[in-house]
């Protein structure tokens, strides 16, 4: 069999991508509130980063998204789906991926097999054609290892295919947990925190995997990002989020003007980390 | 007809072996075979869509990219037409790039991916003449919209449906190529900043084939993984010329980081590797033989030693016992496999080494291993090699003797000279470095001196011009001492100092940080940076021992005095190392000229100012305090 690097193996199979509409959400944990009627849209193929303070409801957004967490109030559309009144594990269904602040892999499987449980959505066998591996079960197993290495060979990390995710450095972990969300073949991905402890160079990697990502497979992205500069260059739009309200969304440059933003965020003590 | 050219030979073999596999890469995971059939298909196409693009005879393609087969398939391409190819370093600066483009009047570049393309989109409006940049990676070019850019599949589109309209082209093109056209041109590793273009024939490439494959009968069953720069003549030479002319199998790695385990893999047969190679491998093994257990450290030494005791006989050619025999199997089962294995060395058959000198201490471990290692000696201008050992006669002083169809004779001042079908037809649109490379009736003048031992062995002693005259008057190579430095698992690269007006011999040493590094964590020794790390007095002090070790095998008047661990590692980048990385000791001895300087008072330490630019241009100042080890009594 030939796989060529012209191939483009995520542009079939995947479930279509669609608007992601967040309307009047509001989030409260007993008395504090979390989030407080936020609304905003993310279109398909677009990179949106929601930055904000520590505690402005970040991640908070992200987990309403991916139906870990239910607001109490409003809605978040995804085609005909009401995300907010989903569970979590409908959404590789939807083709809703996303990575964690802490890298949540299994550390004592090996690089492959992670990304290979990336695949469990689009795997339709059962335990027993899979221990017999034969006929279909084999083209299947074949197709879905086909597609992890375009994932392997997109985020270069050949050399560590066959390596324990445990012993490898924080920064790879990073990389083959993204590896894992790709291997879903997802419309939308969400990143919580994708360069979190990284240094400079493995930030550079993975802003332009991320770049890679979106331009090339055309995954609509939403990234949750404490580094300011790296947000700015590499976003289609910017939300800014304090104390759990909206208080600026738009491309960079408007955001980047916008006075609310400016007092919040860029003027005070976190301005200093662009 | 006879195969005088490398696309003629590619035809014969897709007639000869057909479906045989010819070339394989590794890519998503398996190996992906093409056979001689599909090459010279691949080849037919890539070449007529050149040709549909405006490709002419005498045309020069540039190359950038890692190995892989459309590299190669770039290159017989171009020579199908009647042209050229070029391969550029990778790693070459922006400047290198735009200097061969244009000294090339290059009209065409084959690419790998995104960084490449990149770089040649910076240099763009300094490259007036090139037309066409082809790339076969497509990985982030989507957005791309430039009218010169064009993916690899598409010219062999368009050469495919050239050959629809004009079935006979090809073969005819092929045809009248010549033996005396040129192949490739080849960078030389210039000790001067621009690096020379060397004209390599056909014939050149034909007739090294023919030398050493006489020397050495490679065959078409043979593994060869291709994983050091095609760029490079040494891998050319084994790779391209060695491969067309017996049918072997050529195979790719994944990427620079699998190298390893895709020798592994491919098992391969025959391997030409520069000495850092082979001491990166020897390190390697010194480290993981400390870190096992208590028992394998055992048998390894216990095999080694009779290891060592074995090669010493063949090196002295003795008749091998039975004993011996039974011994050799012993070794090589209960140890040497392995640890060959995870070399990839456990089925070579022919290693050899080239391109600088290898100490001898390195060359011993790999004969003790059972390794079939051999010196070759040659260089660009001869097409990469000239002189190699014959198996069975083998001696890690020596080269070896002249391959057949190579001439080799020591000029009055000892300088090497090399005549025969495998020296190059001059550099490119340079006649005045031309003529200073040849002597008046032909002789490549290869710039090391040398002389013949009993057994009609050349030996090598350096480049002439860095033989120095120590201060009592002997001669001595300062190679020689660097390479004995380097056997140490802890020392990367050395510069030796001491001829002419200097007193007493000096070095700077690289530490090795990753075994270093591994070394202090072992000894609970904290460390920040490189620069810290070599500055630790722990440090130091191992080093030390290597140096006393070093010294005990040198007359006394070569002795290293003092020594100091430099700041920072020698880099291709920072012009210390060529791109081979050999030591450009004139450079580095008048950029360092401080260090030396302190090296030569009696000062124990010295401090400097480094300025360190990083690969995107930015420059910073470091102060650093270097110590300086004395051994002098």
């Amino acid at each position: 069999m030939r796989v060529s690097k012209f191939d483009r193996p995520y542009e079939s199979g995947r479930p279509e991508r669609h608007q992601l509409r967040v309307e009047n959400i509001s989030l409260s944990f007993g008395g504090v509130r979390a989030l407080t009627d936020v609304s905003l849209t993310c279109e398909p193929g677009e990179i949106l980063a929601i930055i904000g303070p520590n505690g402005a409801g970040k991640t908070s957004m992200l987990n309403c998204i991916c139906g870990l967490y239910h607001p109490q109030k409003g809605r978040i559309m995804y085609g005909n789906h009401n995300l907010a009144r989903t569970s979590s594990h409908h959404l590789p269904k939807m083709g809703i991926a996303r990575t964690f602040q802490n890298i949540e892999l299994f550390r004592h499987m090996t690089v492959l097999n992670n990304l290979m449980l990336g695949r469990h959505v689009h795997m339709k066998k059962n335990i027993l054609t899979a221990l017999l591996y034969w006929g279909w079960a084999e083209r299947e197993e074949i197709e879905n290892r086909r597609f992890v290495e375009h994932v392997i060979d997109l985020l270069e990390i050949q050399h560590i295919r066959k390596q324990m995710v445990g012993s490898l450095a924080y920064g790879l972990q990073k990389r083959v947990e993204l590896g894992r969300a790709l291997a879903m073949n997802p419309g939308l991905i969400l990143l919580d925190e994708p360069m979190a402890g990284m240094n400079v160079e493995e930030k550079e990697d993975m802003a332009r995997f991320i770049l890679d990502i979106n331009e090339e497979w055309g995954i609509t992205t939403i990234l949750i990002e404490h580094d300011m500069g790296v947000v700015m260059d590499i976003s289609d739009r910017v939300a800014v989020l304090e104390f759990g309200r909206l208080i600026g969304i738009g491309t960079p440059d408007e955001v980047r003007e916008n006075p609310d933003v400016i007092r919040a965020y860029l003027g005070q003590d976190h301005g200093g980390r662009s | 007809m006879t195969i005088d050219t490398l696309p003629k030979q590619l035809r014969e073999n897709a007639q000869r072996f057909g479906n045989k596999i010819a070339l394989r890469e590794k890519e998503y995971g398996i190996w992906q075979s093409i056979s001689w059939a599909q090459y010279l298909e691949r080849v037919q196409h890539f070449a007529l869509g050149l040709h549909s693009l405006g490709f002419k005879r005498g045309d020069i393609v540039g190359i950038i990219g890692d190995n892989r087969p459309e590299w190669v398939i770039t290159e017989l391409s171009a020579q199908s037409l009647g042209g050229a190819s070029i391969g550029i370093y990778q790693d070459s600066t922006t400047e290198e790039v735009a200097y061969i483009i244009s000294k090339c009047d290059m009209r065409f570049l084959v690419v790998e991916d995104q960084e490449q393309v990149d770089k040649i989109l910076d240099l763009w409006d300094e490259i007036k003449g090139v037309e066409k940049v082809i790339y076969y990676d497509p990985k982030g070019l989507r957005e791309y919209q430039h009218d010169f850019l064009m993916a690899f599949p598409e010219v062999e589109a368009l050469g495919a449906a050239f050959q629809q309209q004009n079935p006979s082209f090809y073969d005819q093109s092929v045809d009248q190529g010549k033996g005396a056209d040129i192949a490739i041109l080849s960078t030389t590793s210039g000790t001067t900043s621009r690096p020379k273009l060397a004209k390599i024939t056909h014939n050149n490439l034909i007739g090294m084939g023919v030398g050493l494959t006489s020397v050495d009968a490679f065959g078409a069953d043979d593994q060869f993984l291709s994983f050091l720069p095609l760029a490079w003549i040494g891998e050319q030479m084994i790779s391209v010329a060695c491969g067309m002319r017996v049918g072997f199998a050529l195979s790719f790695p994944e990427e620079t980081g699998t190298v390893q385990s895709d020798l592994r893999e491919i098992g391969p047969r025959i391997i030409f590797a520069p000495p850092r190679i082979w001491e990166n491998m020897l390190s390697q093994v010194q480290v993981k033989i400390e870190d096992t257990s208590w028992l394998k450290r055992r048998v390894f030494d216990w095999s080694m030693r009779h290891g060592y005791r074995l090669a010493d006989k063949r090196f002295a050619k003795q008749e091998l016992t039975t004993q011996d025999r039974w011994l050799q199997r012993f070794l090589h089962w209960i140890c040497f496999a392995s640890i060959l294995d995870q070399l990839g060395l456990r089925y070579m058959k022919w290693a050899y080494t080239g391109g600088a000198a290898l100490g001898p201490d390195v060359f011993r471990f790999f004969h003790g291993m059972g390794v079939n290692l051999k010196q070759g000696y040659g260089q660009t201008e001869t097409t990469g090699i000239c002189v190699v050992h014959a198996d069975g006669d083998i001696k890690f002083q020596t080269v070896g003797k002249a391959m057949p169809g190579a001439e080799i004779k020591i000029d009055p001042s000892g300088e090497i000279l090399a005549k025969g079908t495998m020296c190059f037809a001059g550099y490119y649109q340079n006649e005045e470095a031309t003529a200073e490379s040849m002597t008046a009736d032909g002789w490549v003048r290869t710039g090391d001196a040398g002389y013949f031992d009993d057994d009609g062995h050349l030996i090598v002693i350096d480049r002439a011009k860095d033989v120095m005259t120590l201060h009592d008057g002997t001669k001595f190579s300062p190679q020689f001492i660097e390479n004995k430095l380097k056997f140490s698992q802890y020392i990367r690269e050395a510069v030796v100092f001491g001829g002419g007006d200097l007193p007493y011999v000096t070095a700077f040493i690289n530490i090795d940080f990753g075994n270093v590094g591994k070394w202090a964590e072992n000894h609970q020794l904290a460390y920040t940076t490189y620069t810290d790390l070599a500055q630790k007095p722990e440090v130091y002090a191992l080093v030390l021992q290597d140096v006393e070790r070093t010294n005990a095998d040198l007359p006394n008047a070569a002795k290293i005095q003092r020594f100091l661990l430099l700041h920072k590692e020698l880099d291709a980048d920072d012009a210390e190392l060529t791109r081979t990385r050999k030591v450009r000791r004139g450079y580095i001895a008048k950029n360092y000229q401080e260090i030396l300087d302190g090296l030569y008072s009696d000062k124990n330490s010295i401090d400097i100012q480094s300025v360190i630019t990083y690969q995107d241009g930015r420059t910073a100042t470091l102060n650093v305090t270097l110590r300086i080890e004395s051994l002098r009594k």
